[in-house]
């Protein structure tokens, strides 16, 4: 049996006066469009979008959905991104009228219950962190970073320091720690690695003087590993005036068992969608949030939730604030989602999420380091990176061609050739909701794989849909909609 | 401990495997003087029975749409939303997918996010749609370094004071260590006279930024407003309502070269701010410049035609502080939505949609303006909101409505100090005529006492004060 009944679009679908969704009759009295609005304002058509019946659409959009892989069907070891369960009473309780129904701007008194969640939420927040003061308001993890960094460029502006226009930023990096510097008027400079995979701290110091505003950190690092010299790197940076800030990225590894703050970060982001299990969505929505250090505070973006005596309300009167990174208030979905999660893990599961990540990271690793290397040490906190440079070398079988047969096994793919600093990068995070079994099964098709056939494996995955799109012809010739002949 | 699978029988073995002698013990890199030596300050766990109970009953301390009737909009609406856009986005194949990165295992999501793109590219009559941004406000910021990048020109962006102010206190932000100035162009009658434009564009202006139709409900001249720019060789920014498509021309018919806007109205609940949609699409000049992440069409090994995620060499991933945006994560699920909505209107449901939208705002304009005193606050076209002067201090007015089982309308003086006398009012084509005339009815009781009282003074009570009760 053909598994897939339609691959067909749905402009291709559509058959002139097909309908899916009827209106009611309007129930005023109606004028007509021509009297209410000028003509020159008026499409002549509407616009020309496909017409289909529910029953295509929901077809459709099934079959769509089979043909992906999902942490509801497939293990999903992809470091960084922290793939873990997204338990379904968090769906059902985000749905309720009375959390889905609210209007932004309604007035604070008629929205009393969300604003108490929101406020907790705050709180907890800045406990986990260390720190003193948390905005909910950035969209995810990147736009949380570019709020802190506006956040640190008026701190300094305030201060009279306008000389700091630098941002170090380590070479093992993600990409948006660059991009978001760029945009918050910062010059960004790389700082490299060193042979195990940490701070460069001679690269550090050379490049750290009174032009450094801020030194970003993601620790635990890109590569799992807690960097040993990370109070010596908070001193130096803070000897020099600057600011510490986190990339919470890794924070799956460390709640409850050490905190920013108390490491010397003075500004951090979380990734409420990673850490505290929001659903992905195919690539959002997330939620990154940022907690701050009691002097940066009055920077942070307005509103922020404040208990007073007549019940809880939207602060706007932040005269230093940076203002708005976005309309409204946050993506509450996620926040929601971050809240219900943490509610029910208490102080006691929260640790044990941790625990458990880097007990599964490193029975894993414990698993397969004989067979693939990993290159910087054989501990690891909630990732590890491992490396298919041997296999590149004795049979020309690269990272990629593993993970796509990895495809066929039934796992979704490590991350690849991230971080770009470990050459032939497999980045591996199975989360604490996984179990030893799933472990020992997916570490024994790593192993398989490597000893299969190098032709089958540069011909792989074998098992899907489809195999090896050309992303070169996508590049050089886009085609980024569907078109009518 | 719900989500954790390991037993103490797992946790040994794995131990042992490790060579580990306890999980601690696998924390040695983290030096010990740096290790929290307390539980977490955070409330103790809960059951699912215990988090349900408590859940309900913090929904229910608030008042939703669902139980007081809806008039708020300024950029985020109550319309309906069709049983199926949930039942799809409620496959968990999709709403727990990550970024379909490995096409072979992202297919359902890549084509969704095509049709999406295509779908996106039919609304607005542009070329080229992208897979989604966070929301509104950041959309106009994305769109206007979209600008100051094609045209080369970092002197100064000009932005209508009819633009939703949450968007223009967002493009201020992000470009508020940039080199580029925003100036606003004052709106004192609802909308943006293209005099009042061509009076101030210059040769380093890199864009014009209008909301049509605006914050206010009005609609802009935008075609004049369209010409007025390009005659500078300033790009033309628009924000457009999704829904008022339905009629409306579309931005790529009058001129726009990069559109822009929150696409909550397409399927997506109001959840009190978000997650939302931001829709960015342009023409196709303008498409390497172009912020977040893209999907095209292509062919696999065997010839089948299949999509990725493509021209990534844009992003930040790949070009780093050179990228054109930071942005990584977007709103792919809010996308999804947004696809199976438009899909599901079609263009007959979509226009029948926006006339319900005009009609039932238009009946409600003519029904509150009936109450002596109750006047337009502008007087031009508009399509599903408008603004009303009350004669009375309006905050404790939308008290008295929300008391009658009304979210009455929007202070604006929340926003604009000059309009603290006026209210914003939407009406979606959920709005009935029972409830229409009920908050009409509501709102001649809430004046009736007053009128005789007190007037507010213009521009009477700060903004903060009064957003602060």
């Amino acid at each position: 049996m053909e598994k897939y009944q339609s691959t067909a679009l749905l402009f291709e679908m559509s058959r002139p006066g097909r309908r899916c969704t009827r209106l009611p009759t309007c129930d005023v009295p109606a004028s007509e469009t021509k009297a209410l609005l000028p003509a020159s304002a008026l499409a002549e058509a509407p616009p020309p979008l496909p017409e289909l019946a529910e029953i295509d659409l929901v077809r459709h959009f099934v079959n769509l959905s089979t043909k992906n892989m999902a942490i509801d069907t497939n293990f999903y070891p992809l470091g960084s991104c922290t793939m873990k369960y997204n338990p379904k009473r968090h769906e059902r309780l985000a749905a309720l009228p009375g959390l889905a129904d609210l209007h932004p701007l309604q007035s604070d008194a008629s929205a009393q219950g969300i604003l108490e969640i929101l406020w907790e939420m705050q709180n907890i927040l800045a406990e986990i962190a260390g720190l003193d003061a948390v905005s909910l308001q950035p969209a995810a993890g990147a736009q949380g970073e570019l709020t802190a960094l506006l956040v640190a460029h008026s701190y300094f502006r305030d201060r009279g320091q306008e000389e700091r226009t630098r941002v170090l930023i380590p070479d093992s990096a993600h990409g948006t720690n660059p991009a978001s510097a760029a945009i918050a008027g910062f010059e960004a400079v790389s700082i490299k690695s060193n042979a195990r995979g940490l701070v460069d701290l001679a690269d550090l110091k050379a490049k750290l003087d009174g032009r450094a505003a801020v030194f970003m950190i993601t620790n635990p690092n890109t590569l799992g590993l807690f960097d040993p010299q990370i109070a010596e790197i908070t001193e130096l940076v803070h000897g020099q005036g600057a600011l510490v800030y986190l990339d919470g990225a890794n924070m799956n590894a460390i709640l409850g068992v050490t905190r920013p703050g108390d490491f010397g970060v003075d500004m951090m982001h979380y990734n409420v969608h990673k850490t505290f299990t929001g659903p992905h969505g195919a690539g959002g929505p997330g939620a990154g949030p940022i907690a701050v250090r009691e002097p940066l505070a009055p920077f942070l973006p307005a509103p922020i939730v404040v208990k007073g005596d007549g019940g809880f309300r939207l602060d706007h009167d932040r005269p230093k604030s940076i203002g708005r990174v976005r309309s409204f208030f946050g993506n509450i979905g996620i926040l929601l989602r971050g809240w219900f999660y943490i509610r029910t893990l208490g102080p006691a599961g929260l640790r044990a999420v941790s625990e458990n990540a880097v007990l599964n990271a490193n029975y894993l690793l414990s698993r397969i380091k004989g067979i693939y290397e990993v290159p910087h040490g054989d501990r690891c906190m909630h990732e590890f990176v491992a490396s298919a440079k041997r296999l590149r070398r004795e049979r020309g079988v690269s990272a990629m061609e593993v993970c796509k047969r990895l495809l066929d096994f039934g796992y979704h793919a490590p991350t690849v050739y991230f971080p770009l600093v470990v050459p032939e990068a497999l980045m591996i995070e199975p989360t604490e909701t996984e179990s030893k079994e799933t472990l020992d099964a997916f570490a024994d098709a790593l192993i398989r794989i490597q000893g299969e056939d190098a032709d089958f494996l540069q011909q792989a995955p074998h098992t899907l849909g489809i195999s090896r799109p050309d992303e070169v012809r996508a590049a050089r010739q886009p085609i980024l909609r569907w078109k009518p002949q | 401990m719900s989500y954790i699978v390991n037993t103490p029988d797992d946790q040994r073995a794995m131990l042992q495997a490790i060579g580990a002698a306890s999980t601690p013990d696998l924390f040695q890199n983290i030096p010990a003087t740096l290790r929290l030596d307390r539980p977490l300050a955070v409330p103790e766990a809960l059951s699912e029975m215990e988090l349900t109970s408590r859940v309900h009953e913090l929904a229910g301390a608030n008042r939703s749409a669902a139980d007081a009737v809806c008039f708020l909009g300024g950029g985020a609406y109550d319309h309906f939303i069709p049983a199926l856009v949930d039942a799809v986005a409620g496959r968990s194949e999709f709403y727990t997918a990550y970024t379909p990165y490995q096409a072979e295992a992202s297919q359902g999501s890549l084509q969704a996010f095509f049709e999406f793109q295509t779908l996106i590219c039919q609304l607005t009559g542009m070329d080229v749609a992208n897979a989604s941004l966070y929301e509104g406000g950041s959309a106009v910021a994305e769109a206007v370094f979209m600008a100051t990048a094609a045209t080369g020109r970092h002197g100064k962006v000009l932005v209508a004071e009819s633009v939703h102010p949450d968007y223009r206190r967002t493009l201020r932000t992000y470009l508020a260590n940039l080199e580029p100035r925003v100036e606003t162009l004052p709106t004192p009658d609802g909308f943006l006279n293209p005099d009042d434009l061509r009076r101030v564009i210059d040769d380093q202006t890199a864009c014009v930024v209008v909301q049509h139709p605006n914050f206010f409900g009005c609609l802009e001249e935008v075609e004049e407003l369209a010409q007025a720019a390009h005659d500078r060789g300033a790009l033309f920014v628009v924000s457009y309502d999704p829904i008022s498509l339905g009629l409306l021309k579309r931005p790529g018919q009058y001129g726009a070269d990069v559109a822009v806007a929150e696409g909550q109205c397409l399927g997506n609940p109001m959840t009190y701010g978000g997650p939302y949609l931001g829709l960015l699409s342009c023409r196709e000049q303008f498409l390497r410049r172009m912020p977040g992440r893209l999907v095209g069409q292509t062919v696999d090994r065997n010839g089948k035609r299949c999509w990725v995620l493509t021209l990534q060499t844009r992003e930040q991933h790949i070009r780093r502080e050179k990228a054109t945006s930071n942005i990584c994560t977007n709103q792919g699920l809010m996308a999804l939505k947004a696809a199976v909505y438009l899909a599901a209107l079609g263009p007959q449901g979509l226009r029948e949609t926006a006339e319900l939208c005009l009609r039932k705002a238009h009946y409600a304009a003519d029904a509150l303006t009936v109450i002596p005193e109750v006047r337009p606050r502008f007087s031009r076209p508009f399509f599903k909101e408008f603004t009303l002067r009350i004669p009375a201090p309006v905050p404790d007015v939308l008290a008295m409505l929300l008391a009658e089982g009304y979210h009455g309308g929007l202070h604006l003086g929340r926003w604009l100090p000059g309009l603290d006398d006026s209210i914003s009012v939407a009406v979606t084509e959920k709005r009935t005529r029972a409830e229409i005339n009920g908050l009409t009815a509501a709102l001649a009781k809430a004046l009736a006492p007053v009128s005789r009282r007190q007037r507010p003074e213009p521009g009477r009570g700060r903004t903060i004060a009064l957003e602060s009760r």
